[in-house]
């Protein structure tokens, strides 16, 4: 079968580090680890797992990340080789009692799917995303499909999971809906999981997938007082408000805009010019959907005393100033993955929530382009630009041969008109 | 020679290109044929011994006020309130016509043993002037007395500790005014009225009140009521002011109002082309302005706003009136429609505008979208009596260079303005009614206002509040020139050249509009019949 194979290659990794550097990012995967190639399926590892084939599998910031090269040393025990990547994965069941079933993987490797009998203490919460487990068991270490040389992942025409990983997608739900559940799932817990009190000022860093899917699941499960979203391209921006942001602003604008929703004073040298270099107040709570150093530290720069920052994006390795941090007590906070979240109606898994998400926020208008997975270079370097390109997810459709590609969403192209008088 | 009166050009194959001002700097346009120019009447003869006429006017008062002299006294408490750096513009060669009069108030203050005086600027929520600024107004001789003792101060609308509540008037407006102004057993308000909105009671009701006074009046209801704000008769603005004005009497508050007109000489003789007739350019006077025009081309935008906002006009005092509120108002008002009312007949489609580099809030500082649309449609628009130069309908078109830049020092609350209530909505009602009691109360601003030289935080929505009364009436507006995505998130049109304007404007009025150019500066008012 046809897969996109990520092998273990300094040189190459190297290389690619060197070409995204360059040519930008995602521009690093033609001479980078990832090839196209024919390979055998994976094996069913055990009698509870099924073999699936893909229908859409989209493309992540954290996949880019580690195309380029870019993504931490800290995974290097918690993947294995060669994998094959995609982990937003809707895909057909093929055999077994849930035969012809459609499907979206819930990608985690936890103590289930790896044969665990004694979960870890996660795993029995249902925090599967915090599992302790995820390099032990009967399966290659691999923090998710898309990571593990045993499952095979998304981005290929077949790759095995585990029925615990396995959630029926219902008949009226779309394909590209299907795909965004598992970044909504990603937005859900992260927005559940920060613990944002009623009436908050919450401010979002990047509209990407990711940051887009958050604000709509900030919207949709918790009750900001104020919700500002910071999108840097006229798409993006008119999505981030289409889904519940209550005020877009620009990179250059987050500053302000923190300062201003909060009734913050500010600090300039010298005094009192109307610049602001810090605010001595803040937003309550940053949720940063991009990862970078830049985003961090602009992170810090707008959090009150007190307030806390979650770390939905993937970061990298990071030089950071951590007075901020230390003199005004704030709290930075990661959100990875999924597992339970606490409801006022009582413990909800994630992936139920994502699901209603992805419906009531209209989710799959985010898919904007696919790819076969032979322009895979193209697809990536499309994702990696996406906000430029008024893009959101680009996702690899495995029904596509060859050169075909197509453009999803009348939202692809057009610019920001304000209305005139 | 007496001045010849304002005229209304109409444009025919012969006529020379008209001169349009372009923020910091100036071009010529070429008008269809038909299209109508106004110019303002030339400046006014000056007073022959100003000094002499300032005199005269202390202790000839009108009204119902007795000569300054009787009514000062020792022991008592004298308080001066000035007009601050929005007035004049440009700013006017020294003496500025406030040091002339403050000087012979403060001499007749002496020579009646008057000690406790203090000199008050009139900002309303302006911007604190600088040393500098209120040098040149006041003059050395007063700065250097009074500044160094704290008797030179600045109205501060936020320092709830020197702000007295005199009441309501009978609509329910409060009036909160100057502890000391209001407690003084004299308060003298020394006036420029470069335009006719200027003056009468708006001088003290405004200069010297906060915004739980100001925000009767400056909000879009009163501006939309106000038909023009430059005819006091029918404008809201005035009306409410005037009834602060009764009330402030009523509560015993004694003012002796002194108000002064200049002539529009506005700009010194290197440059007087900007205001001569183009059909009347000397050799030199086209020399002139071919020269300034290029090396102006060349000049980086920063530095050209320099040399500019060092222009002095050379503005002279055409007559000076003190005594009563309301008869000085009166007689200031005749001597300001002397000098800036053209007759026009008829309303038009179009009217164009070429908006200069200075405003009364871009004194020394940079001229932001937020303010080319209030100089555009607040104030030129308003420079009417009886009917608005354009028809209900129509399109003004101004030429404006509208960089999206501010001056964080002066304005830190029109960037937020601009770039995140602007981004929302340009719909008055709701900038209003969502954004502007945050920003008025913001902590920061209020900061800013009080200790840098920062306009205060509601400063920019009333700015655009001036806009109401166009922006209700008119049916597009198109910035020439403008920096395209500063111009859009006003709400208007870009367009790069006056053709395309007119272009895009035939949408709206049709392909045979009839054209109207407001020709300033300098200043007129129009008296549309």
């Amino acid at each position: 079968m046809k897969a996109l194979v990520f092998e273990r290659s300094l040189p190459r990794f190297a290389a690619s580090r060197v070409a995204s550097a360059l040519a930008g990012t995602g521009h690093g995967v033609g001479v980078g680890p990832l090839e196209l190639r024919e390979v055998d399926p994976p094996v069913l590892p055990g009698s509870d797992w099924v073999r699936l084939r893909p229908r859409l599998a989209g493309i992540c910031g954290s996949d880019i990340a580690t195309l380029d090269g870019r993504s931490s040393r800290y995974f290097e025990h918690i993947v294995s080789f060669p994998f094959v990547p995609g982990h937003e994965i809707v895909a057909d069941v093929l055999g077994g009692d849930l035969d012809g079933c459609r499907v979206v993987v819930e990608p985690v490797l936890g103590c289930e799917a790896r044969g665990i009998r004694e979960f870890c203490a996660a795993c029995r919460e249902g925090r599967k995303g915090s599992c302790e487990r995820i390099a032990f068991g009967s399966l290659a270490p691999g923090l998710q499909t898309g990571y593990c040389a045993d499952t095979g992942g998304g981005w290929s025409m077949s790759l095995v999971a585990h029925l615990s990983q396995l959630h029926e997608v219902p008949v009226d739900l779309t394909d590209e809906a299907a795909v965004m559940v598992e970044p909504a799932a990603c937005a859900v817990h992260a927005s559940c999981s920060a613990g944002i009190e009623s009436g908050a000022s919450v401010l979002v860093l990047g509209a990407g997938t990711l940051g887009l899917c958050t604000v709509a699941a900030l919207r949709a499960f918790c009750r900001p007082g104020t919700l500002v979203a910071v999108a840097k391209h006229p798409d993006q921006r008119r999505l981030a408000r289409d889904l519940g942001a209550d005020q877009v602003v620009g990179p250059g604008e987050v500053m302000r805009a923190a300062r201003r929703l909060s009734g913050s004073l500010a600090l300039s040298r010298p005094h009192d010019t109307g610049q602001i270099e810090r605010l001595a107040g803040g937003v309550d709570v940053v949720l940063d959907c991009v990862g970078s150093p830049e985003s961090l530290e602009q992170s810090l720069a707008v959090t009150r005393p007190g307030g806390q920052i979650v770390l939905v994006g993937m970061p990298g390795p990071v030089r950071l100033d951590l007075a901020p941090l230390w003199q005004r007590e704030i709290t930075l906070r990661g959100a990875y993955a999924y597992g339970v979240e606490r409801r006022p109606e009582g413990p909800r898994p994630t992936f139920e929530l994502a699901f209603e998400l992805v419906r009531v926020a209209r989710l799959e208008r985010l898919v904007s382009a696919r790819y076969p997975l032979e322009r895979f270079e193209e697809a990536v370097a499309h994702a990696a630009s996406a906000g430029r390109r008024a893009s959101v997810k680009v996702v690899f459709d495995l029904s596509l041969k060859g050169a075909a590609a197509r453009p999803d969403q009348a939202h692809a192209g057009g610019r920001e008109e304000e209305p005139t008088k | 020679m007496s001045p010849r009166p304002g005229i209304v050009l109409e444009v025919d194959r012969s006529t020379p290109a008209t001169l349009f001002w372009h923020g910091e700097g100036f071009g010529l346009e070429t008008l269809p044929v038909g299209s109508r120019v106004i110019y303002a009447p030339e400046p006014l003869a000056a007073l022959k011994d100003p000094d002499a006429a300032i005199r005269h006017a202390l202790e000839h008062p009108l009204g119902d006020s007795a000569p300054l002299s009787s009514l000062l006294r020792p022991g008592m408490r004298l308080t001066i309130a000035f007009d601050d750096v929005s007035l004049p513009l440009p700013p006017m060669r020294s003496p500025d016509v406030r040091q002339r009069v403050i000087e012979a108030v403060l001499d007749m203050a002496a020579a009646a043993g008057v000690d406790d005086v203090i000199l008050i600027a009139a900002l309303a929520l302006h911007r604190r002037m600088t040393d500098d600024e209120l040098r040149h107004a006041l003059g050395s001789r007063i700065f250097d007395a009074f500044a160094p003792h704290g008797l030179l101060q600045q109205h501060d609308a936020e320092d709830p500790a020197n702000l007295v509540h005199l009441g309501q008037t009978d609509e329910g407006e409060d009036v909160e005014l100057n502890r000391r102004a209001a407690e003084s057993d004299l308060l003298i308000y020394v006036n420029i009225n470069l335009v006719a909105m200027d003056g009468g009671h708006k001088s003290v009701a405004t200069g010297l009140a906060s915004y739980k006074s100001l925000r009767h009046h400056h909000n879009v209801r009163t501006m939309r009521a106000s038909r023009s704000f430059m005819d006091m008769h029918r404008s809201q603005l005035h009306t409410s002011n005037w009834r602060m004005g009764k009330l402030i009497a009523d509560a015993g508050v004694k003012v002796f109002q002194i108000e002064t007109t200049l002539n529009n000489d506005t700009f010194p003789a290197e440059v007087r082309f900007l205001q001569r007739r183009e059909w009347e350019w000397s050799l030199r006077d086209r020399a002139s302005f071919y020269a300034a025009s290029r090396a102006l081309a060349r000049t980086p935008p920063e530095v050209a706003r320099r040399i500019f906002h060092s222009v002095q006009a050379p503005h002279e005092m055409t007559s000076v009136q003190a005594g009563e509120v309301g008869a000085v108002h009166d007689r200031t008002l005749q001597q300001v429609h002397r000098q800036q009312l053209v007759e026009v007949k008829g309303q038009t489609d179009i009217l164009t505008m070429g908006l200069p580099y200075i405003c009364p809030y871009n004194v020394n500082s940079i001229m932001n979208p937020i303010l080319v649309a209030c100089l555009g449609l607040g104030y030129f628009f308003n420079l009417y009596r009886n009917k608005p130069l354009v028809r209900e309908g129509g399109v003004v078109i101004m030429s404006h260079p509208t960089p999206w830049a501010f001056n964080p020092v002066h304005h830190p609350s029109y960037i937020d303005f601009f770039e995140q209530v602007l981004a929302e909505t340009t719909d008055m009602l709701e900038v209003e009614s969502k954004y502007e009691a945050a920003f008025a109360t913001d902590p920061w601003y209020i900061h800013l206002y009080r200790t840098s030289y920062a306009y205060h935080g509601v400063h920019p929505f009333y700015m655009w509040y001036w806009c109401a009364h166009a922006l209700e009436h008119v049916g597009k507006v198109i910035v020439v020139g403008g920096d395209r995505a500063a111009v859009r998130r006003l709400g208007f049109a870009p367009a790069s050249t006056l053709a395309d304007a007119l272009e895009m404007a035939s949408d709206v009025v049709g392909r045979d509009p009839t054209i109207t150019h407001m020709h300033a500066p300098p200043l007129m008012l129009a008296d549309v019949q």
